[in-house]
């Protein structure tokens, strides 16, 4: 029989006898990185690997919320504080001056009519530019005014939306110093839709420190104290705040007015006071920082001032003397711990709004290494049964298919490996669950092949016709797949996206191996035979 | 030794002999019928009882934890009862040494932190070595939204089906798969709510599973359809339709029987979190393999009675031609 007989399915010209087979052997090839430790392997070998996700290694997952609310109110507080200095300045009087949080608005009206136009001026010029992109800005803040003399200020919405963005930016540059600061390896920091940071910790068990050093916005901030306020009245008087301090019950009379930003700082260490022993933070001020310190201490010798921290007076200490070396210590109730953190937390610097631990998980590494040594077996039963029943029931067409099929799964694992994909547990499913799929294009092609010996087709002629029958519908099946794992992917979170993954690389290999490779064994067995009856 | 190469080289056995007529068609009316009441039924029961939602789905707080030695459960439970978190679930988790602790959701998205910090203290106070396996908390708005996510996978991939099936074939075709998919969808959640596996997101990514091979399936029967559509010209649709089934039905079961050969060791030794996926894939392949017969194929008498037979009396019906590959 001449090779011009060998139809053109069953027909492979050696280059592609040549090109499939070193398909097969690169993907061995890639999949052995990660079977082996790194340092048994010769330098030029590819290092990429398949990662375990931390269902599978142990570690911890949160999902961090940026209180996108609080990054409008400090605005709008910003705004009143503004309006009020500027307008008393100016000369215009105004009743009922608030900040409508809801409607982002900040409203007064203004008693003479006719300064309207200039409480107008003085609001515009409390706007701050926002980039609109393409080199374009705008103010942050709408002003208008109705004809009852009130006055309003609202935030538009690009810039809430360059505001809330910038806060969430921000934070994830903070929450990674503040990771980096407790020593944990490969931790990875992404942020996640609109207002939402997700951090996971490989091989952490007890995130609590993390979340405890997360929990805190630690803005601090220098005031001076109203000394002629009284503490314990109800409310306390205009550009005054009271705040609690670090025992129970004491209250304090803060000025609003910020005098110095905790951002102004450049450096923080935790140590113990010389005489006391006691555990104190020490600080120093950058130049800006150390030039309005100066100002302050200067200008306020024997009057208390107050650093807060989150809302809280940790001390108030009256200022002996002018300060202006540009740094100072903090003492309050700390211990080595607490003193610690603090200093970690002032050197990250102050999130720029509070963040909540919306989503935990956390798995220890023996439970990991329980669910892998679970899917391990599973996998190899699961094996050894679809190679059973493809043997059994096929014969030799199934026996090669099961050849296709180890190929199937090394081919897959040098796919995660080449994309460096995340292997969950959801993903250890996928591939088992591949080994049932894979083999349905076999199933198809060799009930086809079945058919058409039984319809009195010659075995060649039976096989050309079962693969290019069959190879329609197996196209059409694997799309289905493929639809239902995008949906998946698109919609499911974590995990389970691992399986999608796993399952779509799995159909898309398979498609490749049950056909192509099943029909090289195919053609390579036919052609050495010759047989006179297909063993189907 | 070659004798036995020889015999494994041959079929071993076959599922369904060669030249098998089963008049599927003939039993159509009680199949929707049982299939439709089978559905139903699963529709009330997730309704009430209900399924047993996920920490996914429901938001709270689980934890695994294991004692060194067998665990004392009523000193742990009247601990943890004291805790202001509402109730406390503790059950044994497969070994003694091993339990599970579920909280309800808090109120508060920061509650859920201040709970799991409290629980944790109060756990390794009581039962002291204790280690802490595993932790999962989920907040009140992202369960609502993992929910949403996932019920919007399941519904989109149902319309993607039908689309896809529509495109491919005609819309009789769409349309069947959609409702047998319908069927088969809601006896899985049935499933679920008789056997109170957990209903989570990776339970939702065994249904979607499910219906991507089911649809394979069918894919494979309306193929066959068209095929013999093409072919015998003037054979009854009903005939034609039972003519496709029995011709295809040893790809169907022996397709079923691959996956199930997959999945069935994945619930026996797949471990706790994989086991309520893998017992979900297992009843839908067996539900999808017999509607792929029962169900899908006789749906098109139907709707296509008329329409889709072609060279006999009944052409006052426009007939869109099928596409020729």
């Amino acid at each position: 029989m001449s090779e011009s007989r060998f139809q053109a399915m069953m027909y492979f010209a050696r280059w592609k006898i040549t090109a499939i087979l070193s398909v097969c052997v690169l993907g061995l090839l890639v999949c052995i990185p990660n079977l082996v430790p790194r340092a048994s392997l010769p330098g030029w070998f590819p290092t990429r690997q398949v990662n375990l996700g931390l269902d599978l290694r142990g570690g911890s997952y949160l999902l961090l919320e940026v209180d996108v609310n609080a990054v409008v109110r400090e605005r709008l507080e910003g705004l009143a504080d503004g309006a009020r200095t500027r307008l008393r300045a100016a000369n215009i009087g105004y009743v009922n001056l608030a900040a409508d949080q809801a409607q982002r608005r900040l409203a007064f009206r203004v008693r003479d009519p006719a300064q309207v136009p200039a409480a107008m001026a003085v609001m515009r010029e409390l706007g701050n530019p926002v980039a609109l992109g393409a080199g374009a800005t705008a103010p942050d803040i709408e002003v208008a005014s109705s004809p009852d003399g009130t006055v309003s200020a609202t935030l538009t919405e690009p810039s809430l939306r360059a505001k809330a963005s910038g806060a969430v930016e921000q934070s994830i540059e903070i929450v990674r110093r503040r990771i980096d600061e407790t020593g944990v390896s490969e931790s990875l920091i992404a942020r996640q839709g609109q207002s939402r940071i997700l951090v996971q910790l490989p091989g952490v068990e007890d995130p609590n420190r993390i979340k405890q050093l997360l929990g805190q916005t630690a803005r601090m901030t220098f005031h001076l104290l109203d000394e002629t306020a009284n503490p314990t009245a109800a409310s306390p008087p205009p550009g005054v705040q009271f705040l609690p301090g670090d025992r129970d019950g004491q209250r304090y009379a803060v000025r609003r007015r910020v005098e110095v930003d905790g951002a102004n700082l450049s450096n923080a260490r935790a140590g113990q006071n010389g005489q006391t022993g006691e555990w104190v933070v020490n600080f120093t001020f950058d130049s800006i920082g150390t030039r309005r310190f100066a100002e302050i201490t200067r200008a306020n010798v024997n009057r208390p001032f107050a650093i807060v921290l989150d809302d809280k007076v940790i001390t108030a200490p009256v200022i002996r003397e002018p300060i202006t070396g540009g740094s100072g210590q903090i003492s309050g109730s700390f211990s080595a711990q607490t003193a610690n953190d603090l200093a970690v937390l002032l050197r990250a610097g102050a999130l720029p709004a509070p963040l909540t631990v919306v989503e935990e998980r956390t798995v220890g590494p023996e439970l990991g290494a329980d669910a892998i040594r679970a899917g391990m077996i599973a996998l190899s039963v699961g094996t050894l049964f679809v190679f059973l029943y493809m043997g059994l029931a096929y014969g030799l067409f199934g026996w090669f298919a099961n050849i296709a099929l180890l190929v199937n799964l090394i081919l897959l694992c040098a796919c995660l490996t080449l994309l460096e994909a995340t292997l969950t547990l959801p993903g250890i499913a996928g591939i088992v669950l591949t080994l049932g799929t894979a083999l349905d294009a076999n199933v198809l092609i060799n009930e086809r092949i079945r058919e058409e010996t039984r319809n009195g087709r010659s075995p060649l002629n039976a096989l050309e016709t079962g693969f290019s029958k069959a190879s329609g519908t197996i196209m059409d099946s694997n799309l289905t797949n493929l639809i239902a794992m995008a949906c998946l992917y698109g919609f499911g979170s974590g995990p389970v996206k691992g399986f999608a993954v796993t399952v779509a690389i799995g159909t898309v290999v398979q498609m490749w191996t049950a056909t192509t490779l099943v029909r090289l064994l195919v053609s390579i067995w036919y052609r050495t035979r010759r047989p006179r009856t297909l063993p189907v | 030794m070659i004798a036995m190469f020889e015999r494994l080289s041959r079929p071993l056995f076959r599922l369904v002999p060669d030249n098998t007529h089963i008049p599927f068609m003939r039993g159509r009316i009680a199949g929707l019928a049982f299939s439709a009441l089978l559905s139903v039924a699963s529709v009330v029961l997730a309704i009430t009882p209900g399924l047993e939602k996920g920490i996914d789905f429901k938001g709270g707080i689980t934890m695994e934890v294991r004692t060194p030695g067998p665990a004392d459960l009523p000193t742990i439970r009247t601990a943890l009862a004291r805790l202001p978190f509402g109730d406390v679930g503790v059950q044994q988790f497969g070994d003694p040494t091993t339990l599970l602790l579920r909280l309800p959701t808090q109120g508060e998205e920061a509650q859920t932190q201040a709970a799991v910090a409290a629980t944790r203290s109060t756990i390794e106070q009581v039962a002291p070595g204790v280690r802490i396996l595993r932790v999962e908390a989920v907040g009140n708005r992202v369960s609502d939204e993992l929910f949403q996510g996932g019920m919007i996978a399941l519904g989109l991939s149902l319309l993607a089906m039908m689309l896809y099936i529509w495109f491919r074939f005609e819309w009789q075709f769409g349309v069947g798969a959609v409702v047998t998919l319908i069927l088969e969808v809601t006896k899985v959640i049935g499933f679920l709510a008789v056997t109170r596996i957990e209903f989570n997101l990776t339970t939702v990514a065994a249904v979607l599973t499910i219906v991507g091979f089911s649809v394979n399936d069918k894919v494979v029967v309306y193929d066959r359809m068209r095929e013999n559509l093409r072919r015998f010209k003037t054979m009854p649709l009903r005939e034609l339709i039972d003519r496709s089934i029995n011709e295809t039905l040893n790809r169907t079961l022996g397709t079923s029987m691959t996956l199930l050969l997959a999945a069935l060791p994945l619930a026996l030794f797949g471990g706790d979190t994989l086991a309520g996926f893998a017992w979900c894939m297992l009843f839908g392949i067996v539900i999808s393999a017999s509607s792929s017969i029962f169900i899908a194929a006789p749906i098109l008498l139907f709707l296509g009675e008329n329409r889709l037979r072609r060279g006999t009396e009944a052409v006052a019906a426009p007939v869109k031609a099928a596409p020729r590959t």
